[in-house]
């Protein structure tokens, strides 16, 4: 029977809630890894009990976890519980992430007071598995880098093509940092990568990584030098259907943007949206026109506007929006809902899951029209992803 | 026999309960007992010195019979208490936040 498992990040561990088909129905496990900073948790499209999860903390830095039995139980790649120390090369280079210094000729990036700063490894803000080999996955990371395992998180290696494009002394720190949170495998083309960072823009790779052009014509961002410069936007997600990898959208800090050209041109499709800042954007697993956005009401006051905790869905690829309340709080609720914080599941009706800085986590059984809450009192949700399972 | 304290998600994290206990053959110094610690709980690497530069993370703090050993070098001896086990080295994390 068909089922569905949601990996949920939070500020003090990490929660999966499992259920079958119907969705009406929820087990809740966690807190694992209680009281540390749970980025993100992602499974593999290629073994859904290949988990991998990004755990951190201001104190005690970066920590990769791994999952082999669908989150049952976990380990650090390369270093298993309680395994005694032997002779050899060092393990656990786990969450060793050395930045390449032949990424020529970059070494420095535009701090918040316009000076240049050095690359410095803070956290991996997300997680991407390979959409083929369990033991590939990519991770984006702050101060904004792409890394690679292909050793199931063992070891990691950045791609430095990504640094070297020559544009990195432009990039700049959003609020939260300057990282490296969206990353897209192209199922159609196995060289073609899509990622984002906040605040540089959106880039692509056609060769697998080696070389990266920027992909920002089209996004006006008045609050930089130069609204329409190549880079420095701040991108804060960019969602795929993966029938359609030409056709992409992006939440930008202000803007809902498209592109139908692998993101050579970017449109606005903000519409009748309330507000246009927002940080989550997903796309309907059967609908690639049907995308979801939590309109957010500004960058100074990061809630839902109004008191009202709505999703916005375009049936028609944007531009003409509806809101989306039944089962949502519609007073009195200042909720945020950050920006790998909404999944789609594959089931039919599509489901559609999202999780707030209050700690709730809803879910839609039937494509948005109604929702309900699967938890509502974990720590504030700092990612959700969905598995569904056969 | 050198005895180590770790703050509370370390031990978590290394599924240890309380002490820790390392034998060390050679000097006692902050860089001998963290080399100890990392040899036999690999995933404690990186989370007490950096893995890149082997810095202590900036809001760790050593301590030892009553004194901040935090900015000593790293080859300095530990106090004599420490190197005869008689004293624990307490790792701590920084309270920040309020």
């Amino acid at each position: 029977m068909s089922g569905v498992r949601v990996l949920v990040g939070t500020r003090k561990g990490a929660f999966i809630l499992a259920s079958d088909g119907k969705r009406e129905k929820w087990d809740v496990s966690g807190p694992h890894f209680a009281g540390w900073e749970m980025y993100h948790l992602k499974g593999s499209p290629a073994d859904p009990n290949r988990i991998y999860a990004s755990q951190t903390s201001g104190w005690f830095g970066q920590i990769i976890q791994r999952s082999d039995d669908g989150g049952k139980t976990w380990h650090q790649p390369g270093t298993p519980a309680g395994e005694p120390a032997a002779p050899g090369p060092p393990k656990s280079a786990s969450n060793k992430f050395a930045y390449d210094a032949s990424a020529n000729p970059l070494t420095t990036h535009q701090w918040y007071d316009g000076t240049q700063h050095p690359w410095e490894f803070k956290r991996v803000w997300h997680l991407e598995p390979s959409l083929t080999d369990p033991d590939t996955v990519y991770a984006g990371v702050e101060d904004a880098a792409l890394f690679r395992s292909t050793d199931g998180g063992e070891s990691w290696k950045e791609l430095p093509g990504l640094r070297g494009h020559g544009t990195g002394p432009k990039w700049q720190p959003g609020a939260g940092g300057m990282c490296l949170h969206t990353i897209i495998l192209d199922p159609s083309d196995p060289n073609r990568i899509f990622i984002a960072i906040s605040a540089a823009g959106a880039f692509r790779t056609d060769d697998a990584g080696k070389t990266w052009k920027p992909i920002n014509r089209g996004l006006y961002s008045p609050y930089i030098p130069d609204p329409r410069a190549e880079v420095g936007h701040c991108v804060h997600h960019v969602a795929m259907n993966p029938s359609r990898p030409k056709v992409l959208f992006m939440q930008k800090h202000w803007d809902v943007m498209r592109s139908d050209d692998a993101g050579d041109n970017w449109k606005e499709i903000s519409g009748n949206l309330p507000t246009d800042f927002g940080f989550v954007i997903d796309v309907h697993a059967h609908e690639p026109e049907t995308i979801y956005v939590v309109p957010i009401k500004s960058d100074s006051e990061h809630f839902v506007p109004d008191g009202k905790l709505r999703v916005f869905r375009s049936r028609t690829g944007g531009n003409e929006w509806e809101p989306l309340s039944r089962g949502l709080p519609q007073k009195d609720c200042y909720v945020n809902v950050l920006r790998d914080a909404m999944a789609v599941d594959s089931l039919d009706k599509c489901g559609v899951y999202f999780g707030t800085s209050g700690g709730q986590v809803y879910a839609s059984s039937d494509a948005g029209d109604s929702w309900a809450p699967i938890v509502r009192d974990l720590p504030a949700v700092l990612s959700v992803e969905v598995q569904t399972l056969a | 026999m050198i005895r180590v304290i770790l703050p509370h998600h370390l031990r978590t994290l290394a599924q240890v309960g309380g002490e820790i206990e390392l034998e060390i053959e050679g000097p006692i110094t902050q860089r001998s007992v963290l080399d100890a610690l990392e040899a036999r709980y690999p995933m404690l690497r990186g989370t007490i010195r950096d893995q890149v530069t082997l810095l202590r993370r900036p809001f760790l703090r050593f301590f030892a019979c009553e004194e901040d050993l935090s900015h000593e070098p790293p080859d300095t001896p530990l106090p004599d208490a420490v190197a005869s086990g008689k004293e624990p080295l307490i790792i701590i994390g920084a309270i920040a936040g309020g």
